[in-house]
């Protein structure tokens, strides 16, 4: 390579590799093919600027900007205004989002999501470190089987996953028989139709749904922490809670953030499962945002609180989950 | 000796997990296949195996109907999406233009933005295009959402492959196009599948869009199905077993067989640079 012509010269810095050895640079015509070659592959080169770029991403970009930039636009738009959806609209100015702040039916969802969170992201995440802690003292047969099975509830509609739920949670459902059958008769109720327990009841499902999710995540995390690690907080005299906080822990702290960050947007856009199981009831017990913009602007026609909830929802969504990134990011340091 | 007795309980532990995890499921089987008018929603071993249910749920729920619904409205987002996204994120992966970054993180904003937010003047903006009650309503919106991921997966795929192979092509001749189709491609069918498995889960089970756009039978998907039926028969719950059944198997059968790829994309696509 050191002896290559002069004429390949110029498509060094590009990081060119030239076929054939570099002795060629004695025959002329070869000399004048490579050149041609460089100053083709210099107008082409695929780190360079080239235009034809835009044109490849044009499609995606026109249908995306129609049906998902424009639309949030438009939810933004439609939130300063008061409209029944069918006649004029009118300025609402911050109406709406002040209503969020003061009034208790537009409030009131968004602390039933933070409440549903402690069993969306919070509670997954602990069993999911608590298995995977008890795992990664050993190796485990059969990870290939729990895993498929563990995750299985995140593959399933969530539809799928009310119907099943509302089954189990009936007055006559399995969780009442089950009760029963050990003698708990007295705690036996009508889990989605209580007002103090629909809320944990649904909650429940989202532990359900989003712990094995957590387990998958911090298994595999598990695995990359180095076994020596390990065997020095042994030859350490560490216990299994020491060796918890000292090794495993700061070890899927990268795992730990993705699993939060899943889980805190699975339990926020969870519309299906509310509107499957309680539609927000009794009373106002589960509602929450992701139900109430559905309801407020198809159901009850007010449609600029409608979009400021959808708003409410989005920011809260990017602040919970770009507080979860800092969280990490600041550990690091 | 402490050894074997922590040994088991690690796969007590394991077990106790895997029980609660197929609970619901193996319930919902369990009925699926029991007998139509036992009110028993809890466990009971159905006595044989009742098909009969589900020609119920297919006839008297017209199923059938709305599985064809689902499985165009799948059809038509996987390929468009794929289309879509492998060409803007090849641009986004091995191109440099100006605002290429801008326009990328555009896209990935879409990642974590909840279709709450887009709903409702979606409906308003496909209302006067007269566009509810049609395929359109159901694979336009999805296909865009499902962009977020599609450019944002495949653009890491574009950007880890090999350079002297794109470079390779270059000199002999091939334009970025024959490049993309003939060379990267055919070499990134595992990460393509992996995309392709993730958006037919989603544009399968989506829900919210599905009950805003759509009133009428006729272009009902399977999980709206579902729900309507829940609304009339809420009491039937072999049927609903049978339903539900039938709604999660097609996803379900994927993913069994590709479960690897299943995960990794649902984890890996919430990790942001």
């Amino acid at each position: 390579m050191s002896t290559a012509p002069t004429t390949e010269g110029q498509a060094r810095p590009l990081g060119a590799h030239p076929e054939g050895d570099g002795g060629s640079d004695t025959n002329r015509r070869r000399g004048r093919t490579m050149r041609d070659i460089a100053a083709r592959y210099r107008r082409q080169a695929p780190g360079e600027p080239r235009a034809v770029g835009y044109l490849y991403v044009l499609p995606a970009l026109v249908l995306y900007a129609l049906f998902l930039l424009v639309p949030l636009g438009q939810t933004v738009w439609l939130s300063f205004l008061h409209w029944d959806g069918l006649t004029v609209a009118t300025w609402a100015g911050l109406d709406n989002y002040q209503g969020l702040l003061t009034d208790p039916s537009l409030r009131g969802p968004f602390l039933h999501a933070l409440v549903l969170l402690l069993f969306y992201a919070a509670l997954p995440v602990a069993l999911g470190l608590l298995l995977a802690s008890a795992l990664s003292r050993f190796r485990v047969r059969g990870t290939t089987f729990f895993r498929t099975v563990f995750f299985l509830p995140q593959v399933l509609a969530m539809v799928v996953v009310g119907v099943a739920w509302r089954s189990i949670l009936a007055p006559d459902g399995l969780l009442n028989d089950a009760l029963k059958s050990v003698g708990l008769e007295s705690l036996t109720r009508s889990w989605l139709g209580d007002y103090t327990w629909a809320l944990p009841a649904v909650g429940a499902v989202g532990t359900w749904v989003e712990t094995g999710l957590c387990v998958v995540l911090f298994l595999a995390g598990t695995q990359r922490i180095p076994r020596e690690l390990y065997e020095a907080a042994r030859m350490d005299g560490a216990g299994a809670l020491r060796e918890f906080f000292a090794v495993t822990l700061p070890g899927l702290r990268a795992e730990i953030a993705v699993a939060l960050t899943l889980t805190i947007v699975a339990g926020l856009r969870n519309f299906d499962l509310i509107y499957i199981t309680t539609s927000g009831g009794p009373g106002n017990a589960t509602s929450v945002p992701a139900y109430e913009v559905y309801h407020r602007a198809f159901e009850t026609n007010e449609v600029g609180s409608a979009a400021a909830m959808g708003v409410g929802l989005t920011v809260m969504i990017f602040v919970l989950t770009v507080g979860v990134a800092r969280l990490v990011e600041g550990r690091n340091r | 000796m402490t050894g074997r007795i922590e040994r088991s309980l690690t796969y007590g532990i394991l077990a106790l997990f895997a029980v609660i995890s197929l609970t619901p499921v193996v319930g919902v089987l369990s009925s699926a296949f029991g007998r139509q008018s036992s009110l028993d929603t809890g466990f009971s071993l159905p006595d044989g195996l009742n098909w009969g249910n589900f020609a119920d749920a297919w006839t008297r729920g017209h199923f059938g109907t709305y599985l064809t619904n689902s499985v165009l409205v799948a059809l038509v987002v996987v390929v468009a999406t794929s289309v879509l996204a492998v060409l803007a994120a090849y641009a986004f992966g091995v191109m440099r233009f100006p605002g290429s970054d801008l326009l990328f993180y555009l896209f990935v904003l879409g990642l974590t933005l909840p279709q709450e937010a887009l709903v409702v003047p979606l409906y308003f903006d496909l209302r006067y295009w007269e566009l509810t009650d049609t395929y359109w309503a159901l694979i336009l919106p999805q296909t865009a959402q499902s962009l977020a991921f599609g450019v944002f997966w495949m653009r890491t795929y574009f950007r880890n492959s090999s350079r002297s192979v794109i470079e390779a092509a270059r000199i002999d001749g091939a334009t970025s196009w024959a490049t993309l189709w003939r060379i990267l491609v055919p070499m990134g069918r595992p990460a393509l599948s992996t995309m392709v498995v993730i958006v037919f889960m989603w544009t399968w089970n989506e829900f919210l869009m599905a009950l805003v756009m759509v009133s009428d039978e006729a272009h009902r998907t399977v999980p709206l199905g579902l729900a309507f039926f829940q609304g009339q028969h809420s009491s039937d719950t072999a049927l609903l077993a049978a339903a539900s059944v039938l709604i999660a198997l097609p996803v379900v059968v994927v993913y069994v067989a590709l479960q690897r790829r299943f995960i990794e994309g649902m984890l890996t696509g919430a990790v942001k640079e």
